[in-house]
């Protein structure tokens, strides 16, 4: 497979296509707005926990390119019934498999289906499309409204 | 100078053909994931010739000292060089006296300097300052922030599907209360060319003088400040084969005498006491600090280069491989261009299908083909033409007809992999 069909999977492409849980979530209980204002890529991500914390759904709305689409679209098919603090872990460990800090062979983690995105990686460019919306859904968790990769957000700016 | 003598050098039989040019630009020398580079994001930034590395090198290397205050050799070679600098310079852009270009860090500098400096001095609360709607965010945030201080009120000049100004809405646009028209001369995001001698000409006939943003002007055309009569133009050194750091702000004699110091520091005063503080003369009195030296004498080294190739046979050069690539873009399926300009410099900005502009730059970037995606600091004209971004490709004269072919190939694998 060619490095750029690595990024541009089939799997990707597919969620790009046809995004899951894409729209409204009606009795969502947090929501966030997270953008890339350098690219313009916006997505809102909406979830609702159960009353002890649990991630029951997760639903998101918004444009951007094939990479943050697809991210967000298994994204929220990923953290459906994590608690809160899983559902963090996993945003790292997502993190860090796009900034070289997690050895998917070697390391403890639960990215499952979501080792699709480990190409992103050799385009540091597009490591802030793959994780805007799994910084959004962080942001909707902590009761934030917005988040913008040009802040807190960035990915490399944490592993610095 | 010997640009003038230069200048007739493309009436001659010793005109050196584009591929000689083209081999000047060592950048343009290298492959990109195993593809030759085909480099097409010279809106954003221009590539830099032989000539001006050559320039930068031997200044860095046997002039460098700090200019105008040394009594020493050195800083008088350096000063030499600086001031040549602007000397060519405003001869490139039609200045009346090089004192009337100020070093900036940039053109956004420049927009900041006439915001802050002039517009403190002549804005009020209700007065307005007209804008278009395709103006780069650096001829619109300034302008924001000195209407927030001022309580002055910013208009917007609208633009038409095709990407033209509406000058049918001019008249009514210029009101009693108009103290400043901002305007780009050539947009960055579409490649339209206003005219902005008719502007300026409306503008003061309503006596609203006229920053025009000269960015992507000076590369690509043969600029005259003086016959444009415009009150301020600015520019960029890197989008003209200069470095980056280092840009240029023109402005009327009568304007920059009248306004106030942008910022303070060395280089700009005359005498100081705690009391009291009188500032140089022009340019000296915008140049507070230690100057860009070494951008500065890339960029007279940059503007005798483009002399040397003659502005008029750039932008000949320029339209035949605007007019090639269109042509080849308009033939792909689910191609769509925007910016239809009559008058376009080169720059095609487009967009193919539901797939999205970033998504394009990364996947013709894998057969080397470096182009820009994104608004393009255009926020306000992607939201008039409804689209979230752009793919943009533009040409300098140093590309050839093949890189808008790679370029076309390079979209075909995008079709094929989505």
């Amino acid at each position: 497979m060619t490095r750029l069909r690595q990024l541009y999977q089939d799997v990707i492409l597919d969620h790009n296509e046809n995004p899951r849980n894409f729209g409204d979530l009606e009795d969502a209980n947090c929501e966030a707005h997270g953008d890339n204002p350098l690219c313009g890529d916006e997505y809102v991500v909406s979830a609702k926990l159960t009353d002890d914390g649990e991630v029951e759904s997760v639903a998101f709305s918004g444009e951007g390119c094939a990479i943050s689409k697809a991210a967000a679209s298994m994204m929220t098919q990923h953290v459906e019934e994590l608690s809160r603090e899983e559902t963090e872990k996993l945003v790292n460990e997502f993190r860090d498999m796009l900034t070289d800090d997690l050895d998917l062979e070697e390391d403890d983690h639960d990215l499952g289906h979501l080792k699709v995105f480990e190409s992103v990686a050799s385009r540091p460019e597009r490591i802030k499309c793959a994780v805007l919306p799994w910084h959004t859904l962080l942001a909707a968790l902590e009761g934030k409204e917005s988040i913008s990769t040009e802040g807190e957000a960035d990915p490399k700016a944490e592993v610095e | 100078m010997t640009t003038l003598n230069v200048q007739h050098a493309d009436e001659t039989d010793e005109m050196r053909s584009w591929s000689e040019i083209r081999s000047d630009f060592p950048t343009l020398d290298q492959t990109i994931q195993g593809e030759p580079l085909t480099y097409l994001d010279n809106a954003a930034s221009s590539q830099m010739p032989e000539p001006v590395i050559e320039r930068i090198d031997r200044y860095q290397r046997h002039e460098h000292s700090n200019v105008h205050r040394g009594v020493h050799t050195l800083s008088q070679t350096a000063t030499d060089a600086y001031e040549g600098a602007r000397e060519a310079v405003a001869e490139f852009i039609g200045a009346p006296t090089p004192k009337q270009c100020i070093f900036t860090r940039g053109a956004t500098e420049a927009a900041n300097l006439v915001a802050q400096s002039w517009g403190r001095a002549n804005l009020e609360s209700g007065d307005e300052i007209l804008l278009t709607r395709m103006e780069h965010h650096s001829n619109i945030v300034p302008w924001q922030q000195i209407a927030d201080e001022t309580g002055a009120e910013i208009r917007v000049l609208p633009v038409t599907d095709d990407g033209e100004l509406r000058l049918d809405q001019l008249e009514e646009m210029l009101t009693d209360r108009t103290k400043i028209l901002g305007v780009v001369h050539v947009s960055n995001a579409l490649g339209t060319i206003n005219p902005v001698e008719e502007i300026v000409e409306r503008a003061h006939a309503r006596d609203v003088p006229v920053l025009v943003d000269g960015c992507q002007a000076t590369p690509h055309l043969s600029v005259d400040v003086d016959a444009m009569d415009a009150d301020f133009y600015a520019f960029s050194g890197h989008k003209m084969n200069g470095p980056t750091g280092i840009g240029v702000l023109y402005g009327k004699e009568a304007w920059l005498e009248e306004m106030p110091p942008y910022q303070g520091g060395g280089e700009m005063i005359r005498s100081v006491t705690f009391e009291e503080t009188t500032y140089a003369d022009l340019p000296n009195k915008f140049e507070a600090g230690t100057p860009a030296i070494m951008p500065a004498i890339g960029l007279g080294a940059a503007v005798e280069y483009l002399t040397s190739i003659g502005m008029d046979r750039i932008a000949e050069r320029e339209a035949e491989l605007l007019d090639y690539a269109t042509e080849l873009l308009e033939a792909e399926e689910g191609v769509r261009i925007f910016g239809r300009a009559d008058d376009k410099a080169s720059v095609l900005s487009f967009d193919l299908e539901d797939i999205h502009p970033h998504d394009i730059g990364t996947i013709v970037d894998t057969h080397g083909v470096a182009i820009r995606a994104g608004h393009h600091c255009t926020q306000p004209l992607m939201d008039r033409l409804e689209i979230p971004a752009t793919a943009r490709a533009s040409f300098s004269y140093y590309n050839t007809r093949e890189d808008a072919d790679r370029l076309v190939e390079a979209i075909e694998h995008v079709r094929e992999i989505f």
